[in-house]
């Protein structure tokens, strides 16, 4: 998949639990898209929604972009930190877009309090209607590399893969947005995603 | 210079008061204005401050404009109406330095009690209101409306909407002008407001509103963009960004000065289109003004009134064709509302609050989380500072048995914002209430930011800290007690001996935030011969804990150690790793 022609807009949604470090993920991407000559817009919401609750980020890159918001339908990637926001946030996936989906399960307080059942199968159910998925265990793949919470570049990585941008914007992206000590980490923890 | 930025709204709005010259700004955090201040703060030019109320910050600086300086407060949309008594007064002043209150208004209350339109306050105050649609104009309209200010002798509402505080777009940098600091000459008829004085004002005030009414027809703030002319936007904000994103083609009234509006530029777009529709979020503050002037529009008749706009709302009522939406899962998906973090200092306090089956009269900040199950346990939320004074005003209608079953609880930053007013009147009616400081040492739901009880400033510095139990003491509380709310049965005794007292009692439940100083204890574990599968320990309601297969579990990754479980489980199955098989 390439999406570098300079006159199509991408649309990119992060979907996330409070905590798992979506909003830096977009920061990474947004920087890449902005080196890349692209108009960028992203949003997305802080405060109380960040304690522990469903999170997500919306990146957009083209042209010329108006609405920083991805509409419902017209995603061409989702990039999932979590199994049950990978089901939330599905319905803004198009017919043939992309969902990244982390395979890591984080039981919402219904679930722990016994009052609603996690979603089983998450991935081979999105397989069977026909959405293109690529699945990995990226907090175990970070965890690797030194620190679980490194999912996230990990993501990228798979992310990097389909987007066609040059791999020295995405390092600079992440050498200018991640905390000096933890760059050489983040580095491995990015490589390791695009090698999956 | 011209070198781009990817900025959020908040950044881009710091920034425009950089650029500005600004030398004094003031706020009290609140989503999602709270990002402003703290990127002020890495001005060292800009002397800033976190204020302990939106009152104290405006006036602040009210201060600082009439002794010549440029300056900027910012707050949340409900911020604004603390700010209310010194606002509205003063736009009778005038200004000598220029002066912008940033009112960030959070449409669909992402985290917010309630979604008021601000742009009314500036029908009330008569004051200009400016609304940006992205970063750039965010920085631009901050320069603007400190020009403005100084122009027409008021202060400016810069009024933004949550998905232009927290959006990011990319943003032209430009050199910062020189900070200039006016004269300042005495002028009693113009600041003192005393009602001979305020009188005189007042035409002054009129006569503005109508120099700001022309001005409104001549502005560049405002914009036509002219199109295919069968439909005609009326559209300000955010709800621009969504309809070029559908109809680019249409033309567009594109509103940059909310008030006052002007007439004949109405008028004038109206004769060239054949319908119009006036587009925006919440209340229709334009609509309404603009069918006053006798000019036939679309509006609320068919955009929702209530929580934000998106382009797929507006596609529905514009009748354009929405995405397809090809995949959605068939299971049922349980929501994920925020919780209290794993080692919450709230968690055991609210366990314990449940437990005792209290009436609480709650207030502003994370700790309005024990509200939600499994804890369930708190009364009311109103606004900041409402916890205490609620509670009495409960005692005085029930008597002092339901006192004795009704505690107020307070974080230690909406103590320090207006909670102290409330215990000030429970001692001084003499009250018997219980009052509890939920003191996490830190403002933890806006993000940590620092307050006047926790000993360093904006920038971090060290600063004076004020102290809560002296502070409570001051205003006569006799029966004072700190305890850590992670001693589950203290806390229980105290609560027990201090609700039984016949005077006001303040307890102080003091534990810093677990996400600003993090526990470095090893995660607990379940003996699973021990558990029963009682589940008393889900009653805790922490993240960590679930319970599988009839025995309790503790997902290591997410469990910091806090030691509440053992103390709820009737078998003391969990424990440190070390300690359970040893």
């Amino acid at each position: 998949m390439s999406f570098m022609t300079k006159d199509t807009t991408v649309n990119i949604l992060i979907a996330g639990v409070g905590g798992q470090g979506t909003v830096l993920a977009s920061k990474i991407l947004g920087h890449v898209a902005m080196a890349a000559g692209f108009d960028v817009k992203q949003s997305e919401i802080h405060g109380m929604s960040q304690r522990g609750g469903s999170v997500v980020t919306h990146v957009r890159y083209g042209k010329k972009i108006y609405s920083p918001l991805v509409a419902a339908g017209n995603a061409d990637v989702i990039m999932a930190f979590e199994e049950l926001e990978a089901l939330r946030y599905l319905p803004y996936l198009k017919k043939e877009g992309l969902l990244i989906v982390n395979q890591q399960q984080m039981l919402p307080m219904p679930v722990i309090a016994g009052n609603a059942e996690y979603p089983k199968n998450v991935v081979e159910e999105v397989t069977a209607m026909g959405v293109k998925v690529k699945a990995a265990s990226a907090s175990a793949l970070a965890m690797e590399q030194g620190d679980a919470r490194a999912a996230n570049v990990v993501l990228l990585g798979i992310l990097a893969r389909h987007l066609d941008f040059p791999m020295e914007l995405w390092q600079d992206a992440i050498r200018h947005t991640v905390k000096e000590k933890l760059i050489d980490m983040n580095l491995r923890a990015f490589e390791v995603g695009c090698n999956q | 210079m011209d070198k781009y930025e990817l900025l959020s709204g908040n950044e881009a709005i710091a920034r425009g008061a950089y650029e500005a010259g600004v030398k004094v700004a003031a706020a009290y955090p609140g989503t999602p204005s709270t990002e402003i201040l703290e990127n002020i703060a890495q001005y060292d030019r800009i002397q800033s401050q976190w204020a302990p109320n939106e009152k104290v910050a405006l006036e602040v600086c009210i201060g600082a404009s009439i002794a010549g300086a440029r300056a900027l407060a910012a707050m949340k949309h409900v911020g604004v109406n603390v700010a209310a008594d010194p606002l509205l007064t003063f736009s009778y002043t005038g200004v000598n330095g220029g002066m912008v209150l940033v009112s960030a208004d959070d449409p669909e209350m992402h985290s917010s009690q309630n979604e008021q339109d601000n742009r009314y306050y500036g029908m009330i105050a008569k004051i200009p209101v400016l609304e940006p649609s992205d970063s750039q104009e965010a920085k631009d309209f901050t320069m603007e409306a400190l020009q403005l200010s100084e122009q027409f002798d008021t202060p400016v509402i810069l009024r933004t909407t949550t998905r232009v505080n927290h959006s990011k777009s990319l943003v032209e940098i430009g050199a910062p002008q020189e900070i200039v600091v006016k004269d300042y000459e005495k002028n009693p008829s113009k600041y003192v407001m005393t009602p001979a004085n305020a009188k005189g004002r007042h035409s002054v005030v009129e006569a503005r509103r109508k120099a700001l009414t022309e001005f409104a027809g001549q502005t560049g703030l405002n914009r036509i963009e002219m199109g295919d002319r069968t439909l005609g936007f009326i559209t300000s904000g955010i709800s621009y960004q969504y309809l070029k994103e559908i109809m680019p083609g249409a033309s567009f009234l594109k509103l940059g000065l909310l008030w006052p509006l002007n007439e004949k530029l109405i008028k004038d777009f109206a004769a060239q289109v054949d319908r119009i529709m006036v587009v925006e979020e919440l209340e229709p503050v334009l609509e309404t003004q603009i069918k006053a002037m006798g000019i036939a529009v679309t509006g609320k008749d068919l955009i929702p009134r209530e929580g934000e706009l998106s382009e797929e709302i507006l596609r529905r009522v514009l009748g354009a064709p929405s995405f397809e939406k090809p995949y959605a899962s068939a299971q049922k998906l349980p929501v994920r509302p925020p919780i209290l973090c794993p080692g919450c200092s709230h968690r055991g306090i609210y366990y314990t609050l449940k437990k005792m089956g209290l009436h609480v009269s709650g207030d502003i900040g994370c700790y309005a989380l024990g509200s939600a199950p499994p804890f369930g346990c708190i009364d009311t939320t109103i606004c900041m500072g409402a916890s205490i004074s609620g509670a009495f005003g409960m005692e005085l209608a029930r008597g002092e048995d339901f006192a004795r079953k009704c505690v107020a609880v307070i974080g230690d930053s909406t103590f320090f914002h207006s909670g102290i007013t409330g215990l000030v009147d429970l001692v001084y009616n003499k009250g018997i209430g219980t009052v509890l400081i939920l003191d996490n040492s830190i403002t933890a739901m806006t993000g940590h930011q620092d307050n006047p009880g926790t000993g360093k400033d904006i920038k971090g510095m060290p600063a004076p800290q004020i102290s809560i139990e002296k502070l409570v003491e001051s205003v006569g509380v006799q029966r004072i007690q700190i305890v850590d709310p992670f001693d589950l049965k203290h806390c229980e005794q105290v609560l027990k001996e201090e609700l039984e007292a016949s005077e006001v009692s303040v307890i102080i439940v003091r534990r810093p935030c677990a996400l600003y100083v993090r526990l470095k204890k090893p995660a607990f574990t379940v003996d699973a011969a021990a558990c029963i599968g009682c589940k008393a320990c889900l009653k805790l309601g922490c993240p960590a804990l679930s319970v599988k297969d009839g025995k309790a579990q503790i997902d290591p990754l997410v469990c910091v150690g806090c030691g509440l479980c053992p103390q709820v489980c009737p078998k003391k199955a969990m424990g440190e790793a070390g300690e359970l098989h040893d």
